[in-house]
């Protein structure tokens, strides 16, 4: 369960954050852009809740599982939560997370676990779309113009304290990979900072090296942005429980 | 992004079908017209190929002109081939 979430919280809070979008984007073609990933990110949410409300039984549900857990329970990495800002850092965080989700689909769709291979698999294709067009826009915006190179250099700075919590083992990856349903979220670590450097390189800007970094989210520790997510996102069902459309 | 070139947008519904005109986006090149139109025009199934052409490139017809253009035809039924006898066997014509 642990397990699970801590894999689709990622999508869920990814898919809220780009949600907020919807009618703000910086142009018409990049809002729709940006909420089709959200709506991607959050079909692929629906598939891992179901699965989880099977396995809890009794009265669980994708909804009670996706707005009735408070912020401690909530599993996501902290890169995923961090604010939209600006245009780049909404790029730097999607660039970031999407080349780490990549690979860990291309792994998970290995599991044993059938569900859940199938759920990857089947996510593959969003998600290889989403790497090339953040991938694209770190390009543009790194090679564009000096203000856009700056903007963006200055995103990827910010955001990449949050990169290392992307490869913390947690207990229950430890216990899952023991049982060949689990990723070895160490072993992408490298190919990650590979791919993601190579990326930045081409697109004129700098990698990043830092010593120090943020952790905290896979433990339900969050940021100070999460809290104000949340509300947004629950509000709904914790002023209105069990109401529908 | 309001200084970005205009596209329009041809998008092939079927295989074996014509593209068809859908609309117009705004993108700094070919590249990202392309990707731009995907998210816009094929949300909902609606393409298998897409195609994109630089606005600028077009040549329209002037809507001034469409009387001389387009109005000698209006008398002129006989073009249509719709004075044959179709056997009924035929049946898509």
């Amino acid at each position: 369960m642990q397990y699970i979430y801590g894999i689709a919280d990622n999508s869920l809070i990814l898919g809220q954050r780009l949600g907020e979008l919807c009618g703000h984007g910086a142009s018409l073609e990049t809002d729709i852009a940006l909420t089709n990933i959200s709506l991607d990110l959050l079909g692929q949410t629906r598939s891992y809740y179901q699965y989880a409300a099977t396995l809890l039984g009794g009265n669980a549900t994708e909804d009670t599982v996706a707005f009735l857990r408070s912020e401690r329970e909530y599993k996501n990495v902290l890169l995923v939560e961090q604010p939209n800002t600006d245009f780049g850092y909404t790029i730097a965080r999607q660039f970031l997370f999407d080349i780490f989700h990549l690979s860990l689909l291309e792994a998970l769709q290995n599991s044993q676990d059938e569900t859940l291979a199938a759920i990857a698999q089947k996510s593959i294709k969003e998600v290889s779309y989403h790497t090339r067009f953040s991938s694209d826009w770190i390009k543009r915006l790194g090679d564009g113009t000096t203000e856009s190179h700056d903007r963006i250099q200055n995103a990827i700075n910010d955001l990449w304290g949050f990169t290392d919590e992307l490869f913390h083992q947690t207990e229950a990856d430890k216990a899952m990979l023991s049982e060949n349903i689990g990723v070895d979220v160490m072993l992408l670590k490298a190919p990650y900072y590979k791919k993601v450097s190579a990326i930045l390189e081409e697109a004129t800007l700098i990698t990043p090296q830092l010593e120090y970094f943020q952790k905290g989210g896979k433990q339900g520790i969050h940021s100070e942005h999460m809290g104000f997510l949340l509300a947004e996102m629950q509000y709904m069902q914790r002023a209105y429980p069990n109401m529908n459309w | 992004m309001k200084n970005w070139p205009l596209w329009e947008v041809f998008i092939r519904s079927k295989n074996g079908l014509e593209h068809r005109h859908c609309g117009s986006l705004h993108a700094s090149d070919a590249t990202m017209a392309l990707e731009n139109a995907r998210d816009v025009y094929t949300r909902r199934m609606e393409g298998v190929s897409i195609w994109v052409v630089p606005s600028s490139q077009i040549t329209a017809s002037n809507p001034e002109q469409s009387g001389e253009l387009f109005d000698p035809a209006k008398d002129k039924a006989y073009r249509h081939p719709t004075f044959y006898e179709l056997p009924d066997e035929l049946k898509h014509m």
